[in-house]
């Protein structure tokens, strides 16, 4: 996965980050304060093998994301990871999923161009003949006032 | 021992005489007796299915879950580019002009289509809605769905899109959509019980050969499927998941 440049923002001004993900690899990428809406009626759905990388992804997650199906297949789902995301609720989400169970809760996307979005994701495993072989995550229009909550919350739990 | 073969009752009652047409067909080109059994509403195809009397079934999204994934059924086809969607829509009159303009205690007309309500639930969290802070009233079909908004009963109606689509111009006019699901992934299959696995191949082949003959694709435009298409069991398991996902 490649670092973000400033090109990616298309002449929007960013905030540089250096991100380290929970397999210790580092990305430098660029936020931009700007929200794109949820598109309604839909569902962003993309699916991972059991290490996280991203084996399907609907048009809408593709859309959302800015990236080409091309650029995201194969890549590690935490592509999407806002700075803004507390750690604490990524590793609960795998202990939970990598436990069998589904996790649910508000999460903040980057896009490639840096800017970002807001979702109620379910992540959930996918069990076939007793064994996880991947993992899909859905994602829908999340309401306002969790949102809010979220957006007070999150910077507390680093 | 004839198959016992059912479809979802979600349907247009238009179709009913199609699917007749279908039965006849299948039975023709598999050689086998089927017979098929009708139910006006889900708790009857379920009590059927909790008996284990199914053996064919054309399912809706939330029964095919539970029937693949509780009873082991096989998936043989799905219809082609059908998705099964909702529609979440108010009194054109009503002051309710967006989702996030409705408030707790909003009243829903809704059936006992599990799938559209569960869609149609999903549809209403952007305000803050959920079972706690809503009243529901269940309807017998879409027409009274509608009706309960004209009548000022029920200030949102959930409805399977295609039956919307499919209501009066009359009665359209008078209803505004607020949101229309788009998610495509999740529809109906057509399925079988694991005791018939010998008879699985030659039903997947008539379905899939009802398009290539003139009465079958008749058959197949009375029932509103253009054809079967074939499917891996992987792509019922796949909506499934995402069902389940949604279900949070």
């Amino acid at each position: 996965m490649r670092d973000m440049t400033l090109d990616d923002l298309h002449g929007q001004s960013g905030t540089e980050h250096l991100l380290t993900y929970a397999d210790g690899f580092r990305r430098r990428i660029y936020v931009v304060d700007r929200e794109v809406p949820f598109p309604e009626g839909r569902l962003i759905v993309s699916s991972t093998d059991p290490a996280g990388i991203i084996t399907h992804a609907n048009e809408s997650f593709v859309a959302m994301s800015g990236y080409s199906l091309e650029e995201l297949m194969g890549e590690q789902h935490y592509i999407l990871r806002h700075p803004d995301m507390p750690p604490a609720a990524f590793k609960g989400l795998w202990d939970t999923i990598s436990q069998g169970k589904k996790w649910h809760g508000y999460v903040k996307n980057l896009r490639k161009d840096g800017a970002f979005y807001w979702v109620h994701a379910a992540v959930v495993p996918n069990i076939r003949n007793g064994r996880i072989v991947g993992y899909t995550s859905v994602r829908r229009k999340p309401s306002r006032t969790k949102v809010e909550e979220c957006a007070a919350l999150y910077p507390t739990l680093f | 021992m004839s198959l016992i073969f059912t479809v979802s009752p979600d349907f247009n009652t238009k179709y009913l005489p199609g699917w007749f047409v279908v039965n006849t067909l299948l039975q023709r080109l598999t050689g086998e007796g089927i017979h098929l059994e009708t139910f006006d509403d889900f708790d009857g195809l379920h009590e059927a299915i909790r008996k284990d009397q199914i053996d064919l079934i054309y399912a809706n999204p939330f029964d095919a879950a539970r029937l693949v994934r509780d009873h082991r059924f096989v998936a043989l086809a799905r219809p082609h580019g059908r998705p099964d969607e909702a529609v979440v829509a108010a009194h054109v009159n009503s002051p309710v002009q967006s989702v996030e303009s409705l408030q707790p205690g909003t009243r829903i007309a809704s059936t006992d289509n599990p799938d559209v309500h569960m869609m149609g639930m999903i549809m209403i969290e952007p305000a803050d809605l959920d079972a706690t802070n809503v009243t529901i009233e269940q309807r017998p079909n879409y027409v009274l769905v509608a009706k309960s908004l004209l009548d000022g009963d029920a200030d949102i109606g959930f409805f399977l899109a295609e039956t919307f689509d499919e209501l009066s111009e009359t009665i359209r006019k008078q209803l505004r959509v607020l949101v229309r699901s788009q998610i495509f992934v999740i529809s109906h299959f057509f399925l079988a019980h694991p005791r018939v696995a010998e008879k699985m191949g030659p039903v997947r082949a008539a379905l899939l050969a009802l398009a290539q003959d003139p009465r079958g694709q008749m058959a197949l435009d009375d029932v509103g499927i253009a054809y079967f298409e074939p499917v891996e069991q992987e792509e019922v398991e796949f909506m499934i998941d995402l069902m389940v996902a949604l279900t949070a």
